[in-house]
């Protein structure tokens, strides 16, 4: 992909923490679409070509759940569909429909209404294979915790450096608004938190939180027509590993690695290490965060967890990495993760991530990953 | 035009039944091979991967297409799910189209599977939960019903009779005959339609397509390649799609505007000013019999209510002037959601390659149309093809 072809030219966020009875769905999509259309200065009936949505019908109570978004987003009697899959890969939708040359101006939505769900794990349960792995019968993340033993053995990072990244991130949360479930924690409460998998930990694992979120894409043509400040979408990647546990490369995810390698490729990326100022990359897990950042080349293998000590991955940092608090300290946010990654990165690049903003952010990463069960992920490079 | 041109150069189905043994995967998985085989590639060719199956409902399982990935080729490659209900069958072909169109990949292979039968003890089971929880839901209403208010709707407006729209399921599951993937190919009379039993008036069971499993499959790629593997490469020229509001009771349901919509999205960019003249051979989206005339007067392929004369007069049989639905539809092939509009792109590829055998129709075709409609009677996607 030619480097600055598609920029984010608007974002909109509707946050509402971990319980969210006030509000629909539609609602929350409603004043996320609106806040994004105000800032980057499009009207939704006029001036935007197409719309993606990312959603799955069992996170929604809903079959067919694409029927219940064009209203409140401007979209009825447009050109509207849905991607089933992160937020990134509905980014990843909407530029290549804008590099056809047929698109100018496409808007990305993604939603979380997870407090919605009751029991998050039942449901997870559904995603796994019906003749193979869910007659084990297991609570789902028993699969991080293999994962997990896995990684730490393989790289050698320990399971302490696990914990510093949930000390991180949950601190970091304290300064922005969308940290539902950051806090003031130490080493000792995450390393005394209950096992749920071993060697996972309760402390380690991200919580879930309800957001509406939506960013406004455009072609090069048209980008500084709306705004300013357009923040270019230089790479971007997605891949799916083996649907099968068993069959899947569990210390070094394949879907991160081929994900980057397209990425970066695009944006032209050699030494991914020096390339950013900013990461937002997933810790849906407190591990998950040192294997992305060593699968991704941000660090070398086994390195990640000393640099994470010598404060390399701080705010003030070499590059900082989930400065927002990521999903330990925000929340997960089913398959808004990956839309709430890349906003993360905008903000920073756009210097509007207040108090925990990066100094000299020129360009970020964002990855995603769809979370148990899948080997699904995506990694998107931003530039300004 | 689009930065790169994009053709079809492989098609592929399964046979289309009322209960596979295979999984959904493995149904995927024949159909992808059959695709690619057509093509002469194999997998290490495809640079991508577009899936689409409808509503996880049917299978049990939550993010289905993660669970469909490896049998639909996507093994560590890019590989993405789209979605819009029934409509995504040719929806997913666009979707295919764009990530060639935009110049990011040289191939792809795009797959529609669906397995219904899992859902017990009927897949009409799985709609309970597509309406909305607060007005409709607690009606406890069915696809149904809703189909039979449109039906009802579209005769009264145009004073249409149910004879006259029973003829397309005539048609339809006679061309299917000819459809070795075909599931309930019948030769049936007007009069059996009308003798059959009453579902939700006016809808009678011959007027409506079967439940399915099934999976179809496509290889596309850009202009840059597509000649390294086909001598006959069927050009996607116009694609279109277009969502209508939720709220289906707000709106006249005897004509689908959403569909309208869509295909002038897709004929401007195809250059398509006269759709009638330049448009040879049609494959409306036909889960019901009158949803057929229905979607020709949506795809301006006649004048609003002048469908069902048209029909009467055979121009839409194969040897007829706009022959439709010559596969057989869904009617007749068998209606597994995603995969049925997958089928009716492929047929439409095979039909301007003069490849689909028993099934060509007479009159010289150059330029195709096929089209897939879902959600609440709301969703219009729209394919145009050419030789």
């Amino acid at each position: 992909m030619p480097r600055k072809k598609v920029a984010v030219i608007g974002y909109g966020i509707a946050s509402y923490g971990a319980l969210s009875p006030e509000v629909s769905y539609k609602e929350m999509m409603y004043e996320a679409c609106s806040r994004a259309y105000q800032m980057a200065g499009v009207n939704p009936r006029k001036d935007v070509d197409s719309f993606v949505t990312c959603s799955e019908d069992y996170d929604e109570g809903t079959s067919i759940f694409d029927e219940y978004v064009p209203d409140q987003m401007g979209a009825m009697l447009r050109p509207t569909h849905t991607i089933a899959g992160d937020g990134l890969q509905g980014v990843a939708a909407g530029v290549m429909q804008i590099l056809t040359k047929r698109f100018d101006v496409v808007v990305v939505e993604a939603h979380s209404k997870a407090s919605n769900v009751t029991d998050h794990a039942g449901l997870l349960h559904f995603a796994e294979d019906p003749a193979f792995t869910r007659p084990i019968l297991a609570h789902p993340y028993f699969l991080a915790g293999l994962e997990m033993r896995c990684f730490l053995t393989l790289s050698g990072n320990m399971e302490i450096d696990a914990a510093k990244v949930v000390v991180k991130n949950k601190n970091n949360a304290l300064k922005n608004p969308l940290g539902v479930h950051s806090a003031n924690i130490a080493l000792e409460d995450v390393l005394a938190s209950e096992p749920s998998f071993e060697p996972l930990k309760k402390l380690d694992e991200a919580r879930l939180s309800d957001i509406g979120l939506c960013v406004v894409l455009a072609s090069e043509d048209v980008a500084n027509k709306f705004v300013s400040n357009p923040v270019w979408i230089t790479g971007i990647g997605w891949c799916s590993d083996s649907f099968q546990p068993e069959r899947r490369e569990l210390c070094w995810p394949a879907y991160a690695k081929l994900s980057a390698d397209m990425a970066y490729q695009q944006a032209g990326i050699k030494n991914p290490a020096r390339a950013f100022q900013v990461a937002e990359i997933d810790d849906t897990f407190s591990y998950k965060e040192l294997q992305h950042i060593e699968t991704i080349g941000l660090a070398r293998v086994g390195e990640s967890g000393e640099k994470l000590e010598e404060g390399a991955f701080g705010i003030d940092g070499e590059i900082a990495v989930n400065a927002s608090g990521g999903s330990l300290g925000c929340g997960r946010m089913l398959d808004a993760t990956g839309l709430f990654r890349l906003i993360e990165v905008v903000k920073q690049l756009r210097g509007e991530a207040g108090a925990y903003q990066v100094k000299n952010a020129r360009a970020g990463v964002a990855l995603s990953w769809r979370g148990i069960p899948t080997a699904t992920g995506a990694v998107c490079v931003l530039e300004v | 035009m689009s930065l790169k041109r994009v053709a079809i150069v492989g098609a592929g189905i399964t046979k289309f039944m009322r209960r596979a043994q295979e999984t959904g995967r493995e149904l995927s998985y024949y159909a992808a091979k059959m695709a690619l085989k057509s093509a002469g590639m194999t997998l290490d060719e495809i640079q991508c991967v577009a899936e689409s199956t409808a509503p996880d409902a049917f299978d049990g399982i939550h993010m289905n297409g993660e669970y469909l990935s490896d049998g639909a080729g996507g093994w560590r490659k890019p590989y993405i799910r789209s979605y819009v209900g029934g409509g995504s069958g040719v929806f997913v072909v666009n979707h295919g189209w764009y990530q060639v169109a935009s110049g990011m990949f040289d191939t792809c292979l795009v797959v529609a599977s669906e397995k219904m039968s899992s859902c017990h003890p009927h897949p009409q089971g799985a709609f309970l939960n597509i309406f909305d929880n607060f007005i409709e839901r607690p009606l406890g209403c069915n696809l149904l019903w809703i189909f039979a208010l449109e039906m009802n709707r579209y005769m009264t407006v145009h004073k249409i009779s149910h004879e006259q729209i029973a003829l397309v399921s005539v048609k339809n599951k006679r061309n299917a005959l000819d459809n070795p993937a075909a599931q309930i190919p019948e030769k049936i009379t007007v009069q059996d339609v009308l003798n059959s039993e009453v579902l939700a008036w006016p809808v009678h069971r011959l007027d409506i397509s079967p439940t399915s499993d099934g999976a179809a499959a496509l290889v596309l790629a850009s202009e840059d390649v597509a000649h390294k593997y086909t001598d006959k490469p069927v050009w996607i020229d116009g694609v279109g799609w277009n969502l209508d509001t939720t709220y289906w009771t707000n709106k006249d349901l005897y004509y689908p505007r959403y569909v309208e919509k869509a295909a002038i999205m897709a004929y401007k960019m195809a250059g398509i000013t006269d759709p009638r003249r330049e448009i040879h051979i049609a494959e409306p989206y036909d889960p019901f019999d009158y949803k057929e005339l229905h979607h020709m007067e949506g795809l301006l392929l006649c004048d609003k209510g002048e469908a069902p004369k048209i029909t009467e007069k055979g121009i839409t049989q194969r040897d007829g002037a706009m022959p439709t639905c010559p596969s057989g539809g869904l009617l007749g092939v068998g209606n597994p959601i995603a995969a049925s509009g997958t089928m009716k792109v492929a047929e439409m590829f095979w039909q301007l390659r003069g490849e689909a055998g028993a099934r060509q129709v007479t009159r010289e075709c150059k330029t195709a149309v096929a089209q897939a409609w879902g959600d609440l009677m709301q969703v219009g996607t729209v394919i145009v093809l050419r030789k």
